[in-house]
């Protein structure tokens, strides 16, 4: 994957963009993503595969102006249009499963083809969606992964924790990255998608870990039943990172969509 | 200088093994852990023990904003200053203060500080904090990367109707007014009350006080001796701004304990201050910095959180650390008078936020140590700047003739003495 940047309205987004095939657009979840991820080598395979970086996400320019979700929702309709792309297949994970459900929701002519991995978006009282934001580093594998203890050498990998820079850097980056996050899933990340999902047209699959316990698989349900059509594929054995942990699964379910 | 008496108003019953059965002091805390009819007699010493304050000149009494917080049982410092505004006859009421970010409209937190500064005749100090992570974003919801904005505009339509005498409408990002028109308004209006900031170490506060001629607040628990180089960034900005270094320009916070002698301050009040450090300083680190709440600035400036625990934990600080690294001054009077001293030359600060009531400190402990500050060490310290003894822009100017409250006659009028008075 290579690393590029395109002009849009309010900042020059950054993007990872390769493969060959259809055109797929990837919106990362809250944790970002890097050109070395292997979900995105895998969508390359078959996908000629773009990923935005959000404003503040990596080493892309912030974006004081993309404060709520009808901002993220635009932003993101402005991103695919500067890359020139027509219906592209559009796949989100987590944070980025929301901003793609709102964008087929808003613009749901433009949409022909939706995956959703366990997005983000809708909230029940009795199945809380945990809260990220106070989550302390070493708490965050056993909400991400099935397996707690491969996730934390996924997070760890090439990090120097001992490092006396490492903290500084690893706050200046959340501080970028999740605050920007924050403003469409701080306290609570609903921003009443529940109300416009109905909209959406696209053929629609939502991807889901049986073992997600960040946003409870209860809530592919909700999916499933507010998107005309949609179709579910539960994936036994995986956590919120089912992306890393069953790649491949997710790619087939992607895949499906034509 | 001036001399503030504040008091937290920490929960005194936190059981011995707090920190062991509970993850945090603050946002998540046990609700059964308090107990409303015991607040009952809490509150009530707490108010007195501030007006105990007013009776012995201290220039202040102040009061701050914390949420569901075993150490600070305040989410509303108005309605305390209220009581004070009627009970107190000469001090300043501190509201340190409220935060601005999180009333709805902020036009509100203008209409109860005029109240307040009406009520008091003029003895209004405002405060206008951000507010803690805890308090801003976990517990009232607002997004972190978002507060800050927020708080500026709460802070623009504040002072916009504190000085405008004729109705506007305010087209915020986060208000949208009509027409503005608060009534009433402060009796301190050349342009309005006095402002004062509390910061943790970021240029964007030092450079808004500055702008503004507002004090700007270290309130800190960790001392002096590790203010001095959050201060000395202060100062210098204030230097490269070129502006005058009135030492009025900046407050700070101390834990101040004074006794007979050290020993006997060592024997009265070693248990309450590890009940503030060890109990009521137990934050869960999770919540000590959402995501997005400080700025990059900020953090590259390497200040950490104060509510980041220090390596180790405060736990295994003793009494003698304590005060020697000077996170508690306490001692005989001589010993505080020095270290006071030190403090407020080493820092320049003109405005001494005291915190004499600590952790879970009986009413009585608290008055004595109180007296012995006010008497024994407060008059060697009021001369310290004479230079900057007429600044007067950051503090109070209260009506000269003012109403003494509860003064009613005792018994209503009779109809004769009506017809007399009315003749």
């Amino acid at each position: 994957m290579e690393l590029k940047t395109v002009s849009t309205q309010h900042v020059p987004v950054r993007y990872l963009e390769g493969g060959s095939g259809p055109d797929l657009v990837f919106l990362h979840g809250a944790g970002g993503i890097t050109a070395d991820d292997p979900f995105l080598k895998a969508l390359a395979e078959k996908h000629h595969v773009y990923a935005p970086l959000i404003p503040g996400y990596g080493d892309s320019e912030e974006c004081g102006e993309i404060r709520d979700m009808l901002d993220f929702t635009q932003h993101s309709w402005d991103v695919v249009e500067a890359l020139g792309l027509k219906d592209p297949i559009l796949v989100g994970h987590s944070m980025g499963g929301m901003i793609a459900a709102e964008m087929a929701a808003t613009q749901p002519n433009d949409v022909s083809r939706l995956a959703l991995i366990c997005p983000a978006g809708l909230w029940n009282d009795d199945h809380p969606v945990a809260d990220m934001f106070s989550l302390m580093p070493y708490e965050m594998p056993q909400y991400l992964f099935h397996d707690a203890a491969a996730g934390a050498a996924i997070l760890t990998a090439g990090r120097n924790v001992e490092d006396p820079n490492f903290l500084q850097t690893y706050l200046v980056t959340n501080a970028r990255q999740l605050g920007m996050a924050g403003r469409i899933l701080f306290p609570i990340p609903e921003r009443g998608l529940s109300q416009r999902m109905y909209r959406i047209k696209a053929r629609t699959v939502v991807v889901w870990g049986d073992s997600d316990r960040m946003i409870p698989p209860f809530y592919a349900h909700g999916f499933k039943k507010g998107i005309a059509g949609a179709e579910l594929v539960s994936i036994p054995e995986a956590g919120h990172m089912v992306i890393l942990e069953k790649t491949a699964q997710v790619v087939e379910a992607i895949g499906r969509l034509g | 200088m001036k001399f503030t008496w504040f008091n937290l108003m920490p929960w005194p019953y936190l059981p011995d093994d707090f920190r062991e059965k509970n993850r945090s002091v603050w946002v998540d805390i046990d609700q059964k852990l308090f107990d409303p009819a015991k607040s009952h007699e809490v509150y009530n010493t707490y108010m007195d023990l501030l007006e105990y304050a007013d009776t012995l000149g201290f220039d202040g009494v102040g009061v701050n904003e914390h949420h569901q917080n075993g150490y600070g049982i305040m989410p509303s410092p108005n309605i305390i200053a209220a009581g004070l505004a009627r009970r107190t006859k000469d001090a300043a009421i501190v509201v340190l203060g409220n935060s601005i970010a999180l009333y709805n409209p902020p036009i509100r937190v203008a209409e109860e500080f005029a109240m307040l500064d009406c009520i008091s005749g003029g003895r209004l100090v405002a405060g206008f904090p951000v507010g803690t992570s805890m308090d801003t974003n976990y517990c009232y919801g607002q997004i972190p990367s978002l507060t800050r904005e927020k708080y500026q505009e709460a802070h623009d339509l504040i002072i916009k109707a504190w000085t405008t005498r004729e109705p506007f409408a305010w087209n915020g990002r986060y208000n949208k007014l009509r027409h503005v028109n608060i009534w009433p308004r402060p009796i301190q209006d050349a342009p309005h009350p006095p402002v004062h900031i509390p910061g943790g170490g970021s240029v964007e506060t030092y450079d808004f006080c500055i702008d503004n001629t507002y004090s700007y607040s270290y309130l800190s628990f960790s001392g002096y001796l590790r203010a001095q180089a959050l201060m000395d960034g202060y100062w210098r900005r204030v230097d490269e701004r070129g502006v005058d270094k009135s030492p009025y320009r900046a407050g700070f916070a101390q834990t101040i304990l004074v006794a007979d002698t050290d020993e006997e301050a060592e024997r009265l009040y070693a248990e309450h201050v590890s009940y503030f450090y060890n109990r009521c300083l137990h934050v869960y680190p999770g919540f000590a910095d959402a995501p997005g709440y400080r700025t990059i600035k900020t953090i590259q400036t390497g200040a950490l959180s104060q509510y980041a625990p220090p390596r180790g934990g405060y736990t295994q600080l003793t009494w003698k650390e304590l005060t020697e690294q000077g996170h508690v001054i306490a001692g005989s009077p001589e010993t505080v008078r020095q270290r006071m001293e030190e403090l407020i030359k080493g820092l320049n600060v003109g405005n001494i936020f005291c915190l004499m009531h600590v952790g879970n400190m009986p009413a009585d402990k608290c008055m004595y140590s109180t007296k012995l500050f006010a008497e024994k060490v407060m008059p060697k310290l009021r001369n310290m700047f004479p230079d900057w003894d007429h600044d007067n822009r950051f503090w109070t100017s209260p009506l000269a003739q003012r109403v003494t409250s509860g003064s009613l006659r005792k018994e209503a009028p009779t109809s004769a003495e009506l017809a007399k008075t009315y003749a």
